[in-house]
């Protein structure tokens, strides 16, 4: 008798076009409506028909947030993702699906989505009978299904509202039919604090969380994974009173957002890897005229093209480094969905008092994956907003103790804004005075004090008397904490790092602590380890690194810390 | 004639000779005369010699990278309507390293005026073939004489429907005036490529060369006429200048923002709407 209690993993495999997005979508909602911890992951090919897809929910008690291998229940709408996702299929997986288009590779529940959407009117309405036959194995309440589906389809026609309403019933049906003759319990109890929260994804909260920072200025070139942010945007650019504009290509992207900061917008610019690298001479651009810019960088696997749907974290030495000449930057890393949120708002207020570059760092995964989460506090979000009005003897480039010129913007006071891609004079007037120069070179470096001044701690979790430690940055937060969690050992803690650039002052202290140093992440080279030692001269040894184009999940990372710790335990 | 754009005694980096001298006196005088304030005004500019334009008047400026005038140029248009925006720059530049923004500049239509120095030559770089380089002609680099076809930017411009498309020569600082007036005050995207000789690197075309080589528009040619405009650019025997094309009818960039659409305060001004974030938040609850 198969029981599921507290938890349960669900995906759905199926080919792109198949509409595993639309049960996926009612699926979350109509969870989070019944008051379950929700989450949501999916991976995808880089193709608008075909190929093989999956997404995974997490539906449960506690908070869910991470990636894991198990399938508890799985709904292949087509053969293909039976071998798609095989590594992943265990005896205990409950296969559900259509026996006839399934084969005989795997024992199957037989559930005949076609027939029985057929039944309901049309072939076309697989996806709400699946959708309610996941809710009746569940025993959600009907009316919660039928007010959902009548919202869902509420632009489409009476008919097409009835005819997804009798494929709901006849889901349902199946659904109660199947777990009583199957014997399958599912026991999750609803959770009253989610009602009150808010079910969102990576690119919405950085999005949103720009908003709350003061963007108002979005130009970009469409590419995945930041598309969603962009879009996002876009869609409320009218409400929200934001500018968004799709540029020709990403070099007019960065140029237009320096554009708009030096008259007094706060621009924000969406983008993967590939349109990073056309990006990089504004980068570079931004470090001269010391106008602010906020870059939102969704990493994907590279080189080049590479995997585009995919995930990865191996931006992070190109994002530390891109533009020529030397000028400070930061880069921030958010780790959970309230985090993306409450950072980007701080990127704006950082990049407006610093006058540098700042990135977030992301990734495919990050921004694609959906969970509940506590509604930001909007009172605690003000921008800081560092302009003046301008005097008429205004100059730029004053110099000044900490590196700091005010900030003017043009139309605004009494003086001249002037700034210069080339080396400038305090007035911004183009010079090649060397002591002037050398001068220059000082105050903008200097900027990077104001930096470290502002910089976020790693985040620790578990006892101060560690005496392992497992170091994770970005997108690994939830997952190296679910781990940890279920292995629940007395002397390892968790350092998670949301700021990667400039360190906290604080952060040799965290590292020279331990006895065994972990460092995980989600590339071939140790990125972020090499710069830990750079800044700090401590090397870690042990690394658990990812590069095949897909996250961590829990299982993995759990293996992986149970056999390296268990290794140095004496 | 004095302005109060006037700067001083400043070191300029041109050739004696240089049209770009005359470039400058034409913005001055132009600027002047409409009573634009120097507060009031941003010029933008790439790199190359012509880019320097803004560092030699008093006013706002934003001389950002090679090629990248324009965007730039937009978003502060975008963000604060209330300024006029100049982008002042060179030949290779705008047509060149910025070529892919030119087309998508006109496309967009910004409310900015685009004043393009051609001299059919680089000059901070010491004399290599720029994109409107007469076939034929002999540098270091193209040594066997340039082998491309022009780059003819008032097709070009014409043929996105740019609203404003002109050609000057900086050798007539008096009609070039009264041209570079109408694009500043014209609504939308203004393109003026002006003829200015490079006295050091271009010795075929000379101010000799340009005042044989050019020719008005008559009074009567009407540049609303599209299709009139387009044959009038494809002139290669001589040149024409004058206003070629104007088209009033289309929409300038930041007008058609839905960020203007309910509100026309300009963006630096407008406090985060937090009740519609609020409200965008609660819908995901």
């Amino acid at each position: 008798m198969p029981t599921f209690n507290r938890e349960i993993s669900l995906t759905l495999g199926g080919e792109a076009g198949q509409g595993i997005q639309t049960i996926e979508y009612l699926l979350v909602n109509l969870f989070k409506a019944a008051g379950y911890q929700v989450y949501a992951t999916k991976e995808y090919m880089s193709r608008v028909r075909g190929g093989s897809n999956s997404t995974t929910l997490r539906v449960g008690e506690k908070t869910l947030a991470a990636p894991c291998d198990r399938i508890d229940l799985l709904i292949p709408l087509d053969k293909d993702s039976l071998s798609h996702l095989k590594n992943r299929i265990s005896p205990q997986t409950l296969i559900i699906g259509d026996k006839t288009l399934l084969g005989e590779d795997y024992p199957v529940i037989d559930v005949p989505w076609g027939k029985l959407a057929s039944q309901a009117g049309a072939g076309i309405l697989a996806n709400t009978v699946a959708t309610a036959f996941i809710c009746g194995m569940m025993e959600l309440n009907e009316d919660l299904l039928n007010k959902f589906l009548a919202a869902y389809f509420d632009r489409k026609t009476p008919e097409i509202v009835e005819q997804n309403l009798n494929a709901a019933k006849i889901g349902l049906e199946w659904g109660h039919k199947i777990a009583s003759e199957r014997e399958i319990k599912i026991v999750i109890q609803p959770q009253p604090q989610v009602k009150g929260q808010i079910l969102l994804n990576g690119a919405e909260a950085i999005a949103l969380g720009a908003v709350a920072g003061g963007c108002n200025f979005v130009s970009a070139y469409p590419m995945t994974p930041s598309t969603g942010i962009f879009t996002t945007l876009a869609q409320n650019a009218e409400k929200l009173g934001l500018a968004v504009e799709q540029a020709e290509d990403e070099i007019s992207a960065v140029n237009m957002a320096l554009g708009a900061w030096y008259a007094g917008a706060r621009a924000l610019v969406p983008t993967s890897g590939g349109g990073f690298a056309l990006m990089v001479e504004g980068i570079s651009l931004s470090g001269m005229l010391e106008t602010p810019l906020v870059i939102s960088l969704g990493q994907r696997p590279g080189p080049a093209t590479g995997l585009p749907t995919r995930t990865e974290q191996a931006d992070l030495e190109f994002a530390l480094y891109a533009g020529h000449g030397e000028f400070p930057r930061i880069i921030l890393a958010p780790g959970t969905l309230q985090e993306a949120f409450t950072l980007s708002a701080k990127a704006f207020n950082l990049a407006d008092k610093c006058q540098s570059p700042v990135i977030i760092l992301s990734d495919q995964y990050f921004v694609d994956a959906y969970y509940n989460i506590e509604k930001p506090d909007l009172a605690q979000l003000k921008p800081e907003y560092h302009l003046i009005k301008t005097a008429s003897d205004y100059r730029r480039y004053a110099l000044t103790e900490d590196g700091l010129s005010p900030r003017g913007i043009p139309g605004y006071g009494e003086g001249l804004v002037c700034v210069d891609s080339d080396e400038h004079d305090e007035t911004g007037h183009i010079t090649e005075d060397m002591e002037v120069r050398s001068r220059m070179v000082e105050k903008r470096l200097k900027k990077l004090e104001a930096m470290k001044d502002e910089a976020i701690s790693p985040t620790l979790l578990g006892g101060d008397d560690y005496r392992n430690l497992v170091i994770a940055w970005g997108s690994n937060y939830q997952v190296v904490k679910e781990a940890l969690e279920g292995l629940n050992l007395k002397d390892t803690a968790f350092l998670h790092f949301s700021q990667l650039h400039p360190l906290h002052r604080e952060t040799a202290k965290f590292l020279s602590k331990a006895k065994k140093l972990i460092l995980l992440e989600n590339n071939a080279t140790g990125q972020f380890g090499k710069l830990l030692q750079l800044e700090t001269g401590i090397k870690i040894e042990n690394r658990i690194l990812k590069y095949n184009g897909l996250p961590f999940t829990v299982e993995e990372v759990t293996e992986s810390l149970k056999s390296l710790l268990e290794g140095g335990l004496e | 004639m004095k302005t109060t754009y006037d700067m001083g005694p400043i070191d300029i980096a041109w050739c004696p000779g240089c049209g770009d001298f005359g470039i400058l006196d034409l913005v001055k005088n132009a600027l002047n005369e409409l009573e634009i304030k120097p507060e009031e005004l941003v010029l933008v500019s790439g790199i190359g010699q012509a880019a320097k334009l803004p560092h030699y008047l008093r006013t706002n400026f934003f001389n950002g990278l090679h090629g990248r005038a324009l965007p730039p140029a937009t978003a502060i248009k975008a963000v604060n309507p209330g300024l006029t925006v100049i982008v002042t720059s060179g030949d290779g530049d705008m047509y060149g390293e910025g070529g892919n923004h030119f087309i998508h500049a006109i496309r967009r239509n910004p409310d900015i005026t685009n004043l393009v120095h051609n001299n059919m030559v680089y000059g901070l770089t010491k004399g290599q073939a720029s994109p409107t380089s007469q076939t034929g002609f002999k540098t270091p680099i193209q040594v066997g004489g340039v082998s491309e076809e022009p780059f003819n930017p008032l097709a070009v411009a014409i043929a996105l429907n740019a609203p404003f498309v002109a050609r000057a020569f900086i050798g007539d600082k008096d009609q070039s005036k009264a041209i570079l007036k109408q694009a500043i005050q014209h609504k939308g995207y203004a393109l003026v490529d002006i003829f200015q000789p490079c006295v050091t690197f271009n010795k075929f075309n000379t101010y000799k060369w340009f005042k044989e080589n050019t020719y008005y528009l008559e009074d009567s040619y009407d540049p609303t006429d599209r299709k009139a405009a387009f044959a009038q650019a494809l002139e290669s025997e001589k040149l024409p200048l004058g206003i070629f094309y104007r088209n009033d009818n289309r929409a300038a960039f930041e007008e058609t923002l839905p960020a203007y659409r309910g509100d026309k305060t300009p963006l630096f001004q407008r406090p985060v709407n937090f009740n519609q974030l609020k409200q965008l938040l609660d819908e995901k609850q």
